[in-house]
């Protein structure tokens, strides 16, 4: 391997005789160099980019708040981020003198996901059916990215609003951030096209309140009403 | 007697296929990996389905740690030194030529911009250590996030903005900065996030 075999033409040895000699290189210092660079860039640098979670607010304009107000009744889900990793949801509009309107559910794959599942279950299929064909290249990508956007707009898919309770005034029992992207996660893997991040109203924070207290507060309506 | 004649053996080992693998891994290394950018503050983001990845080049990071102290990272140095000097002019601060060199040296920054000066005098190891105790100001009546993200727009439209926040922060600073982008008309935003693997009824499809 490491060894250059020299054609010696010196006087030593018999006349007209080649002498063969064996130069050995000592890699070992070369090894040695090598190995202290590798470790080198393994401790400084990293083999994976972050991932990223592209979206897109609306924006303080007053039209949207007109748009959001068009949302068909049943097609709404308000889901509702608690404290302590806690999430709630209600459909369509609230119903705050009836405590059991408001659900609580959970982010694991049968919360959540189970409820969004079965609610956008025509596009969740269509896509589904397009990724099928994605794989058989019957579709190529550029292609099934605008069939699935198209898909994730057919009519009856339900529209989510999420909102996310903000800390008291001790900064406590708020949602996370954690929270937050996991909800928006739930929207990904359930192939919802519309969804939005909506401030939480005194409303919301009520139903709430009134679901933990098992509709203890539904009587002050009552009478808050009547009066 | 007889001695017994131990045979002399020859220990050297051949080293150069074992350089070759050395070599071959130190290349792999040197092309695939980018290094680690010094950050203020070490944060965990949460994990996401998600399976885009972050542009190299024209990224305007905004690290928000658990209590809520804002950082901004710009990718490039002159970005940083124009940057600078627009929030200069806007504030009434001047730095010197040295600071601002400084400034185009330091890969995040986070300081009151009222501050600056003084920080950019500091020794370098000192600025590492002290940095994580400031934060750039985002609330209703200093609102300087929204004027340096706002003049790094200007000085670059193609910038992408990426918000990189700890898991644990609460809601209400995240709100904070999104609610401040939203004001700059800055509503289509990236939130870094590491990998999680799809739940396995998707994977299966």
């Amino acid at each position: 391997m490491a060894e250059v075999e020299v054609k010696d033409s010196g006087k030593g040895g018999k006349k007209g005789q080649q002498k063969k000699m064996k130069i050995h290189v000592d890699f070992t210092p070369m090894v040695d160099m090598n190995m202290l660079l590798i470790t080198f860039f393994m401790f400084c640098t990293t083999l994976s980019k972050p991932q990223t979670m592209e979206i897109s607010m609306p924006t303080n304009d007053k039209v949207t708040e007109e748009e959001q107000n068009k949302v068909k009744e049943s097609e709404a889900i308000t889901i509702l981020l608690g404290d302590n990793d806690r999430v709630f949801y209600y459909l369509g509009q609230p119903k705050y003198e009836d405590y059991t309107s408001l659900v609580e559910s959970s982010y694991g794959a049968d919360g959540l996901r189970a409820l969004l599942l079965e609610r956008n279950k025509t596009v969740v299929n269509k896509v589904k059916d397009l990724k099928e064909r994605k794989k058989r290249k019957e579709i190529d990508e550029v292609t099934f990215d605008s069939l699935v956007t198209e898909a994730k707009k057919t009519k009856g898919s339900p529209v989510v609003m999420i909102k996310a309770k903000l800390a008291d005034e001790n900064g406590k029992n708020g949602a996370s951030y954690r929270n937050l992207i996991d909800a928006l996660d739930e929207m990904i893997i359930c192939d919802i096209g519309r969804y939005a991040i909506v401030d939480i109203t005194e409303g919301d924070l009520f139903l709430i309140e009134n679901y933990e207290k098992k509709g203890a507060l539904s009587d002050q309506i009552d009478t808050a009403l009547k009066n | 007697m007889a001695k017994v004649k131990v045979k002399k053996k020859s220990t050297l080992i051949d080293m150069t296929a074992m350089s070759d693998v050395t070599v071959l891994l130190l290349t792999f290394f040197m092309l695939t990996s980018t290094f680690v950018q010094k950050e203020p503050v070490q944060v965990s983001t949460p994990s996401s389905v998600s399976e885009i990845k972050i542009p190299e080049i024209n990224v305007l990071q905004v690290l928000i740690e658990p209590s809520g102290k804002i950082f901004i990272s710009l990718d490039k140095q002159e970005d940083r030194v124009n940057v600078l000097n627009a929030m200069s002019s806007m504030y009434g601060v001047s730095f010197t030529p040295e600071q601002i060199n400084k400034f185009r040296l330091a890969n995040s920054f986070g300081v009151p911009i009222k501050q600056m000066p003084g920080f950019l005098d500091l020794k370098s190891d000192i600025q590492d250590k002290t940095l994580k105790n400031y934060g750039i100001p985002c609330d209703s009546t200093n609102n300087e996030f929204k004027e340096w993200v706002r003049a790094a727009r200007k000085n670059n439209p193609d910038l992408k903005i990426a918000i990189k926040a700890d898991q644990s922060t609460p809601y209400d600073k995240i709100k904070n900065v999104m609610s401040s982008l939203q004001d700059i008309k800055e509503n289509r935003y990236n939130l870094l996030t590491s990998l999680k693997s799809l739940p396995a009824e998707e994977e299966n499809n």
